[in-house]
């Protein structure tokens, strides 16, 4: 096909993502924090839409929390990466996906690296024999998970069912769409729609029938920023990134706030709780906050998964407002049932915040 | 409820409801005020900075944006000893330059 004029640029931010065969590592983090998130990914993939998603039990992190706060150097990062490709290439893998976002960057990072510096790459290959005897292939195609939740947007619309529109007004969901900094920020070309125009989760929203809200402080950071939050005198900066983009987006109001960053959701969910108990503030209706969901969260949501089998009641902002919008069926009582209805004990509830 | 930290009170500033009208004056007077480019060679230096916090680079900033009583404020630190225009980059003279500050910004020019 010819792309011409705009057609043409917009061409240059799209990703050619292939379409089945992955090698999947999970995030250090999200699994604490959202663990539903996670299991639903490979759930829809494998069983909906039956791809074929590889993981192993032998992966570890890929350093990049350690690498971001300064505490590690770049050549053990790379050769904590060299292992888990070397992972991929034993299980006859070429294509590479990523759970967590800043894992995602990182992998971009080093690959560029490798590319720019072949004597570096050499090194990192003579490390990992030296420490572990295996060998390793770059993969062919790095790709994060929310690039394939894009990619199969539409199949899951079509298996969807609940669409993002509220069935008390019949009007589409406001959403907040919140790319996570190391997604496009740092190698632009490698997310779809760059670092300018990033469409990853914008797709998702219109292919799922809602509308995408555009304010002020869109592309700023969550706040957690690693070192602002893992130093607690510096605190205070993260709970007020967060704050700020709550501001800004509050003459929106948002019904929710998808993400596709391990951290983003967690802080923007959390912090809601500490800004309401220090400011009083809230900013949902009625005294609720705004409901934080991954990507992986809201296709469950609305391809029709009970929203306690995926993990929504770890949240601290209350879904139930949103649930109720959607028209999802829930049973309140199982709320804080986990697996063979096992309780798994209720939180204290916050002062300010609040919750169901 | 005390988390240990808090919301740190914004530093933005909205330059549409500043009055630059000083800063202008102060740069016809001193033309090399815009030729500064916050290396913060003139800070390091500064034998008064350490106890007093004065700085040229911080002052020019806060003027800038139109934090006068601050700069004002670090002005009064100042010993004039020179030290400042002897290393700036930019050949600008800071000495000079902080008097004129004081004749324009300081009510009673002391």
């Amino acid at each position: 096909m010819i792309y011409q004029g705009k057609q043409k640029i917009w061409a240059d931010y799209q990703k050619e993502i292939p379409d089945d065969h992955w090698f999947y590592v999970r995030s250090c983090i999200r699994q604490n924090f959202f663990p539903g998130a996670e299991h639903m990914f490979l759930e829809i993939c494998r069983n909906v839409l039956g791809k074929d998603f590889f993981e192993t039990e032998y992966h570890t992190t890929c350093g990049g929390i350690a690498y971001h706060c300064d505490t590690i150097p770049q050549e053990t990062v790379m050769t904590i990466v060299a292992r888990q490709f070397a992972l991929m290439t034993e299980a006859g893998y070429e294509n590479y996906v990523a759970s967590c976002i800043t894992s995602f960057g990182n992998y971009a990072e080093i690959m560029e690296t490798w590319r720019e510096f072949p004597e570096v790459e050499t090194k990192i290959r003579e490390l990992l024999w030296k420490a572990c005897r295996r060998e390793f292939k770059v993969p062919k195609y790095l790709a994060h998970a929310s690039d394939l939740i894009y990619k199969y947007r539409n199949e899951i619309a079509a298996k969807a069912r609940f669409r993002l529109v509220n069935r008390h007004t019949g009007e589409p969901l406001r959403v907040v769409e919140h790319i996570g900094c190391h997604y496009s920020k740092m190698f632009p070309s490698k997310g779809v729609g760059g670092a300018e125009y990033p469409y990853v989760l914008c797709g998702m929203i219109e292919s799922w029938g809602g509308n995408v809200i555009d304010y002020p402080e869109r592309r700023h950071c969550c706040g957690y920023g690693f070192r602002q939050y893992h130093v607690k005198a510096n605190r205070g900066y993260s709970v007020s990134n967060t704050y700020k983009k709550f501001e800004s987006m509050e003459p929106y109001h948002p019904d929710f706030i998808i993400t596709n960053c391990p951290g983003c959701p967690y802080f923007m969910d959390r912090w809601q709780y500490v800004i309401a108990e220090t400011q009083g503030k809230t900013y949902g209706e009625n005294g609720y906050g705004i409901p934080v969901l991954t990507y992986e969260e809201v296709a469950a949501l609305v391809l029709g998964y009970d929203p306690w089998d995926i993990g929504l009641q770890l949240h601290q902002v209350a879904v139930e407002p949103l649930l109720d919008k959607l028209g999802v069926e829930y049973d309140p009582d199982a709320k804080y049932k986990g697996l063979d209805r096992k309780d798994i004990m209720r939180p204290e509830l916050p002062g300010v915040l609040k919750c169901c | 409820m005390d988390f240990g930290f808090k919301i740190s009170p914004s530093s933005a500033i909205n330059l549409d409801k500043v009055d630059l009208g000083k800063f202008e004056e102060l740069h016809k007077a001193e033309p090399d005020v815009y030729k500064c480019m916050a290396c913060g060679s003139c800070s390091s230096t500064c034998p008064a900075s350490r106890f007093s916090g004065m700085s040229v680079r911080k002052v020019i900033l806060d003027l800038q944006r139109g934090r006068e009583k601050e700069a004002v404020a670090l002005m009064r630190n100042c010993m004039l000893c020179g030290k400042c225009t002897m290393v700036c980059p930019r050949g600008i003279n800071t000495r000079h330059l902080i008097l004129s500050i004081c004749r324009i910004y300081m009510e009673d020019g002391k």
